[in-house]
């Protein structure tokens, strides 16, 4: 989707802002936050990617006006709402929760540690060959799905060069084509690609600049 | 937000969905386990083994886990190392990945709007943004994180080091180094101190 979430080069929002000292979280909520969102996942009933697509689906003023952790919030409350687990009504009130709960799998303090320790590896074997070698020239497909995609809008139809391969991994596209699992996993060989600045921004560009995205096969096609 | 989290917290451990206890434990490990104090000591050993550096360059994910570290957010990791004449730098211009087993959770500024915008354009305009000036002629290379692979910068390390102990270096190792939005200084009069010891 071409989402102000595809922020690469975008103009206008200032200089970065380092904030000195930083600490891990600005808010008691925040920790709520981030705890909830990742116990939540744990339950599997959505994937990291339809995780991402619910927080690019915002509507974009809300996405550019929250807090990250905000974000994650909303998009928490939309994923458990499509899929059940809780109303509307129960997001809105504070009364007790409404008809008996739909199964699913908590994540239980002594299963944390292992949880986090496990994380969720992408990498899939494949039976296909890789179509790109390190070294070779591709061109970022002019592609511009509706839905989740990984490829940022700044380098299509742009040429780059191929520098690592990184196997076979869960292909992010597809990963969001079922709501529940099981997830359609097939994989797609995954690749570091590198494009110079001025092939990117023209005359914008910094001739010492080289930048790199990692593109599923899907998004590039061979250049001669 | 403050109000709402602490309703759907309550909503949801009434439903049996989430377990405070579990809660506490995930926070617990973010504020006091992983962080870039995790990183640092790989960049520090980095400096002073040279087999461990050609590892970490050729086999991160397996090198940082021969330290102990890994798991969400660092299941596929690439380390890539600065010179004299390229600085890497991290970004995710989609979101905000980031490589949590060695650098904890991500700074606000790195998941916000101008990093997010700026980086793949102007690394070395980001750069004056911390405070920080490469020679004219540093080649930059930016590494968006745009797929499950999470980059560690290896900083260079300061030649007034030297002759250090890994533990004495972890210190001189920033975490914003690990990102390259900074470099490798001494922990002595450092302007901004990201967390780089656990607290």
């Amino acid at each position: 989707m071409n989402g102000v979430h595809d922020m690469g080069g975008q103009q206008g929002f200032g200089p970065v802002q380092p904030e000195p000292d930083e600490p891990t979280f600005h808010a008691e909520w925040e920790k709520r936050a981030l705890a909830v969102t990742l116990a939540m996942g744990a339950g599997g009933q959505w994937n990291i990617d339809l995780g991402r697509s619910a927080r690019e689906s915002l509507p974009p003023a809300t996405y550019l006006g929250s807090s990250y952790y905000a974000i994650w919030i909303l998009a928490l409350e939309r994923l458990m709402q499509e899929r059940g687990l809780v109303t509307s009504q129960e997001l809105r009130s504070d009364t007790a929760p409404t008809g008996s709960p739909a199964p699913f799998r908590t994540l239980h303090a002594d299963a944390v540690d292992a949880s986090l320790a496990r994380g969720t590896a992408t990498a899939r074997r494949v039976d296909q060959a890789a179509a790109f070698a390190p070294g070779q020239r591709v061109r970022a497909r002019n592609m511009h799905p509706g839905g989740h995609t990984r490829l940022p809008r700044y380098v299509r139809g742009h040429v780059g060069t191929v520098t690592l391969v990184h196997g076979a991994h869960v292909f992010p596209d597809r990963h969001v084509s079922h709501p529940l699992p099981p997830f359609d996993e097939a994989p797609q060989w995954l690749y570091t690609v590198v494009f110079d600045a001025q092939e990117l921004w023209g005359a914008q560009g910094d001739a010492a600049v080289r930048i790199s995205v990692d593109a599923w096969e899907p998004y590039l096609e061979a250049v001669q | 937000m403050e109000l709402r989290v602490r309703a759907l917290e309550t909503l949801l451990t009434r439903k049996g969905y989430v377990e405070p206890a579990a809660l506490d434990r995930i926070i617990e490990t973010y504020e006091t386990k992983v962080g870039p104090h995790n990183g640092a000591a790989v960049v520090a050993r980095s400096w002073v083994d040279a087999d461990f550096r050609q590892w970490l360059l050729q086999d991160a994910t397996a090198a940082i886990a021969s330290m102990g570290f890994g798991g969400r957010q660092g299941e596929h990791m690439v380390a890539v190392a600065n010179t004299p004449d390229l600085h890497n730098m991290v970004v995710c211009t989609l979101c905000s990945c980031y490589p949590w087993p060695v650098l904890g959770l991500p700074p606000v500024w790195y998941k916000s709007a101008p990093y997010r915008a700026k980086a793949v354009m102007d690394p070395r305009g980001v750069l004056a943004d911390f405070g920080v000036q490469l020679p004219a002629t540093t080649q930059f290379r930016v590494w968006d994180s745009t797929a499950e692979i999470r980059y560690l910068v290896i900083p260079m390390m300061p030649p007034e080091a030297q002759g250090l102990a890994p533990s004495e270096l972890a210190v001189w190792v920033t975490r914003d180094a690990m990102i390259g939005t900074g470099v490798a200084c001494s922990p002595a009069g450092r302007l901004s101190q990201p967390t780089d010891a656990p607290p």
